[in-house]
C-alpha cells in the first residue's frame, strides 16, 4: 500500500496524545487524557458540553499548549506553537464555527495564508485548478468563485474540508460538524468522511449525538469532566451504554408525554414579513397558529429566519407587514413590555446577550422584567426583602446551582443560566411561551430538566412555540412541527408521524408531497 | 454668482481641488489599510501634525525636501507603532486610544515647534513639475499635469493601494484579518503582525500627508495646522466604503467643495465666510448619512483579537 494520500501528501499512520493536562483558571479542562487515531480510521470523541473535547483537539491544532503531556505523530514527539506548526505536520481542523471569511470567495479563502507561486502577487487561477482537482478526487461540489456568504451551510463546510485537504491534511479533526446540517447534508458529509478514511486519512469526529457516532466511527472515546471514561470499538456499543458513560448516570432518551389537550388559539401570526440585518426580507409571509396546551416546533437549518421570527414575536425587531395576535390582542407593533403584560414569555436564543445581564446577580436577573411591580417594588423603591425571598424560592424550585443569589450570573454554567431564565419566564405563568434554542450549549442533565418543565407547561395550558435547530429536540417535544426555509413555512406536519427523512427534505426547501 | 462660472475660475477650482485632495488621499488611503485589517485609528490628525512638523524641521535644517519627507514618514511610523502597541498588543479600546494619540501628536508637535523653531518661518517647498507632453495639452495639461511631486504621488497611490489590497497575498491577509481574524489565525496568518503592518503603514502615510501640508501646500508649520483634516480622512474611509477608489471619490468631492468655497470668498460673493467654510463639513455629514454602507464595513473593525475566542 502506498504511504501517500491522493493529495500527494504523506499519511499520518498514527497520532497519539499521552497524559494531556490543560488547566484554565478554576477549571481542569483535560485531566491526563490519552487519545490516539490511526490512518484509515474514524475515531469519535464523545462527551457533553464542557467535557473537554474541544480543548483536547485545540491542543492538537496548536491553538492551546498542553500544560502536561506529549503528542506523537508516527512515533515522533511534536510540539505545536501555533496552527501553522500543526498544519505543517499534516493536521487539519474543521471548526464548530466555520473559520471562513464571508466577504471573500472560495478560492480566496483557500489561498489565504499560503505562499503564492508568483511571490507577493496572488495566483488564484492556479489555486482554482487544484481546488477543482480535489473536488474530483473527493467527490465534493463547490463553485470556486462563489462568495462564502452566498453558500449554504453544507457547502461552507465543504470549503472547510477543501481548505484542510489543500493544505495537505492527513489527519482531520471535525469539531461537531453535523450541528448545523440538515439530515441529508449529514448523509453527504458521512459519504465524504468514509471516502477520506478509505483513502488513508485519519479522522477525529467530535459529537454529542449518539446515533451519529454509532453510524460513522470505528472506535469511540468518551470524555467526562476532562477525563477519559473509556474507549470502545463502536461495533457492539449501544446508545444507552454510551449515554450513561457520557453523563455518569442513566439517561432518559424518550419522554413520557401526556395526551394533547388543544385549546384556543393564543398566538396567531398572519403573513408576517420582517427584514433581516442585511436589509432583505428574512421572513416572507409567515403564518402560524399556536393553541393552548400544545407545543409547536419550528424546525429548520440555522439562518432561515428563525432568529428574526423570534425577535419579531418578542417585539425586538420591527414588522414590515402582517399581524401578530397575542391572546386576542393585536401586538404587531407593540413594545416588549406590552407583550409581557399580555402574557407572553420569551426565552431568547442568545441567553448572555438577550436573556441576562452577565454582571448582574442571580437575584437582579430574576427581576429584570417585573422589578417595577409589586412585590419587587413599590412607589419606585425596590423591596429587597421580597426580591430575596422570591429569588431564593426560584433557585430552589428550578434547581439553579449557584453559590448564592448574589453571585454574578456570568459565573454560572450555561445550563444553570438557562434554568435561571426559565425560572424567571415560567414563574410569570405565561399564556404564550416563545422558546428559542432553549437547550443549545446546555449539558444533557439540564436539557432533560428544561424539557420536562416545557412539557409541564404544556400540560398547564401554555401555548409554546419551540424554535430549535436540534431536530431530536423538536421531535421529542412537539405536537406539530412547522418547517421554515428561507423565510417561508414549507409545511406543518404531525409531530407523532413525521419522519426524519421527511423533515430533512422540508428543511432543504423541498415541499411536502401531496398525500396520495 | 455669475462671476464663479467663468472658465478661468472653474479651471482654478478644479486645479485647487486636486491640490487640496493630496493630504486627504495620503491619510485616508493609509487609514483604509488599517481599517481593512480591523483597526480604527482615530489618531490620524495627530500623526499628520507630527509629520508636518518633523518634515518641516528636517527640510529646514538640511535644506533637503526629500530628507524632510523621510523624516515625516519616520515620525508617522513611530506614531503608528505607538498606536499598534496600545491598540493591538495591549488591546486598548481603539476609539479612545486614537483620541489619545491625536492629542499626544497635537501637544508634542506644538511643544517641539515652540522649542526648536518658535516663530513662523516658511520654506520653499515642492514646486510644480510640468509633465512632458501631457502637460502641453490645453487646459487639461494645466489642471492635471502641472502639480508638485506629492500630488502625483497621492493620485498614483490610489490604484497602487487597490492592487495591493486585491491582488497580493498581503492584501488578502489584510482583508481576512479585518473580517474574521479567528479564521485567519487558524490558517497560520499572524494577525498581530498584519495589524502592526497596516497601522504602521497608515502612520507613514499620515506622516507624509502632514508633510504635504508643510512642504508643498502651505510651506510652513503652525500649531494645529491640520485643524481636523485627519478626522475628515477617517470619515472619507467610511464614505469610500473601505475601497481606495471610493476614498478617491470622497476626497475629490470634499476638496472640490472646499476649493469652491475658497473661490467664493476670494471673489467676495455675498455669503458669510463662516458659512462658506462650513460647507465641506456639512457636505461630509450629509454624504456619510446618505451613503450608509455598513454592510461593507470590515466585520472585526475596532475589535481586538484574542486567540481561541469565538
Amino acid at each position: 500500500m502506498s504511504d501517500l494520500l491522493p493529495t500527494g501528501h504523506k499519511k499520518i499512520e498514527e497520532m497519539r496524545m499521552e497524559g494531556i493536562v490543560k488547566r484554565f483558571p478554576g477549571v481542569l479542562a483535560n485531566d491526563h487524557v490519552n487519545f490516539d487515531v490511526k490512518a484509515g480510521e474514524i475515531h469519535a470523541l464523545l462527551g457533553e458540553n464542557g467535557a473537554g473535547k474541544s480543548t483536547l483537539v485545540r491542543q492538537l491544532y496548536g491553538l492551546y499548549r498542553p500544560d502536561e503531556g506529549k503528542i506523537f505523530i508516527n512515533g515522533e514527539e511534536v510540539v505545536f506553537h501555533s496552527p501553522k506548526d500543526s498544519i505543517a505536520a499534516g493536521v487539519g481542523m474543521i471548526h464548530q464555527h466555520f473559520m471562513l471569511v464571508p466577504d471573500l470567495t472560495v478560492v480566496e479563502n483557500v489561498a489565504l495564508g499560503l505562499p503564492s507561486s508568483r511571490g507577493v502577487i496572488l495566483d488564484l487561477d492556479r489555486v482554482r485548478k487544484r481546488i477543482e482537482l480535489l473536488c474530483q478526487q473527493y467527490n465534493l461540489k463547490v463553485d470556486p468563485y462563489a462568495y462564502i456568504w452566498q453558500l449554504s451551510v453544507g457547502e461552507q463546510q465543504r470549503v472547510e474540508i477543501l481548505k484542510a485537504l489543500y493544505r495537505g491534511a492527513a489527519l482531520l479533526v471535525l469539531d461537531e460538524p453535523t450541528a448545523v446540517l440538515t439530515p441529508q447534508e449529514v448523509d453527504d458529509l458521512f459519504i465524504t468522511l468514509r471516502r477520506m478514511a478509505d483513502e488513508g486519512h485519519a479522522l477525529i469526529f467530535i459529537s454529542h449525538k449518539l446515533h451519529e457516532v454509532l453510524a460513522i466511527s470505528q472506535r469511540v472515546t468518551v470524555l467526562r469532566d476532562g477525563r477519559v471514561v473509556g474507549t470502545r470499538p463502536t461495533a457492539g456499543a449501544t446508545k444507552t451504554e454510551l449515554a450513561q458513560m457520557m453523563v455518569g448516570r442513566p439517561v432518559i432518551l424518550q419522554y413520557e408525554k401526556s395526551p394533547l389537550k388543544m385549546g384556543d388559539i393564543l398566538l396567531k401570526v398572519e403573513n408576517l414579513v420582517v427584514r433581516g440585518d442585511r436589509g432583505t426580507d428574512a421572513l416572507k409571509g409567515v403564518s402560524l397558529e399556536v393553541h393552548s396546551g400544545e407545543i409547536l416546533g419550528l424546525a429548520g437549518v440555522s439562518g432561515n429566519g428563525q432568529r428574526e421570527l423570534a425577535e419579531a414575536l418578542a417585539g425586538l425587531r420591527p414588522v414590515k407587514s402582517g399581524r401578530i395576535i397575542l391572546n386576542g390582542v393585536d401586538v404587531t407593533h407593540a413594545s416588549p413590555s406590552v407583550r409581557i403584560a399580555t402574557g407572553q414569555s420569551y426565552i431568547p436564543e442568545e441567553r448572555m446577550k438577550d436573556g441576562a445581564i452577565k454582571d448582574f446577580s442571580v437575584a437582579d436577573n430574576f427581576i429584570l422584567e417585573d422589578h417595577a411591580k409589586p412585590p419587587f417594588s413599590s412607589r419606585t423603591f425596590l423591596n429587597f426583602r421580597s426580591i430575596r425571598q422570591v429569588s431564593e424560592r426560584l433557585v430552589q424550585e428550578f434547581n439553579v446551582k449557584t453559590p448564592t443569589i448574589d453571585t454574578p450570573i456570568k459565573n454560572l454554567s450555561g445550563g444553570n443560566i438557562q434554568k435561571m431564565i426559565l425560572a424567571r419566564e415560567l414563574s410569570r405563568k405565561p399564556k404564550v411561551l416563545i422558546a428559542s434554542q432553549p437547550t443549545r450549549g446546555v449539558d444533557i442533565g439540564a436539557s432533560e430538566y428544561i424539557h420536562q418543565r416545557l412539557l409541564e407547561q404544556r400540560q398547564a395550558g401554555t401555548a409554546t412555540l419551540l424554535i430549535s435547530e436540534d431536530l431530536d429536540e423538536i421531535r421529542a417535544l412537539s405536537d406539530r412541527i412547522a418547517v421554515i426555509y428561507e423565510g417561508e413555512i414549507v409545511g406543518i406536519v404531525d409531530g407523532k408521524t413525521a419522519t426524519t427523512e421527511e423533515l430533512g427534505l422540508m428543511m432543504a426547501g423541498i415541499r411536502e408531497k401531496p398525500k396520495a | 454668482m455669475a462671476e464663479l462660472f467663468t472658465l478661468p475660475v472653474l479651471l482654478g477650482i478644479i486645479y485647487s481641488g486636486i491640490r487640496l485632495a493630496t493630504p486627504y488621499l495620503y491619510a485616508a488611503i493609509g487609514e483604509t489599510f488599517a481599517q481593512r485589517s480591523g483597526v480604527l485609528n482615530l489618531g490620524v490628525d495627530g500623526i499628520m501634525l507630527m509629520g508636518a512638523y518633523t518634515g518641516f524641521y528636517v527640510a529646514m535644517k538640511t535644506g533637503n525636501l526629500f530628507l524632510g519627507l523621510l523624516g515625516a514618514a519616520t515620525a508617522g511610523l513611530l506614531m503608528g507603532l505607538l498606536m499598534s502597541v496600545v491598540s493591538v498588543s495591549l488591546q486598548a479600546e481603539q476609539g479612545i486610544s486614537g483620541i489619545g494619540l491625536n492629542l499626544f501628536g497635537l501637544g508634542l508637535s506644538t511643544l517641539l515647534f515652540k522649542v526648536t523653531l518658535g516663530g513662523v518661518e516658511s520654506i520653499r517647498g515642492f514646486q510644480p513639475i510640468r509633465v512632458p507632453l501631457l502637460g502641453q495639452i490645453p487646459y487639461l495639461g494645466e489642471i492635471f499635469f502641472n502639480h508638485n511631486l506629492l500630488v502625483y504621488g497621492a493620485f498614483l497611490l490610489v490604484p497602487l493601494a487597490n492592487y495591493v489590497l486585491n491582488n497580493t497575498t498581503f492584501g488578502l491577509k489584510v482583508r481576512a484579518v479585518g473580517q474574521n481574524p479567528q479564521a485567519a489565525d487558524t490558517l497560520g496568518v499572524n494577525v498581530t503582525l498584519i495589524r502592526y503592518t497596516t497601522v504602521c503603514l497608515g502612520g507613514i502615510l499620515a506622516g507624509i500627508a502632514g508633510a504635504s501640508l508643510s512642504l508643498a501646500l502651505i510651506n510652513l508649520f503652525q500649531e494645529n495646522m491640520t485643524s481636523g483634516m485627519g478626522f475628515i480622512a477617517v470619515a472619507l474611509v467610511y464614505f469610500g466604503g473601505w475601497r481606495p477608489w471610493g476614498v478617491l471619490g470622497g476626497a475629490l468631492l470634499f476638496s472640490f467643495v472646499n476649493a469652491l468655497q475658497l473661490w467664493v470668498q476670494v471673489k467676495g460673493i455675498n455669503i458669510p465666510s463662516d458659512i462658506a467654510v462650513m460647507m465641506p463639513y456639512i457636505l461630509t455629514i450629509i454624504a456619510l448619512t446618505l451613503s450608509g454602507r455598513r454592510a461593507r464595513q470590515p466585520q472585526a473593525l475596532t475589535k481586538p483579537f484574542e486567540r481561541g475566542e469565538n
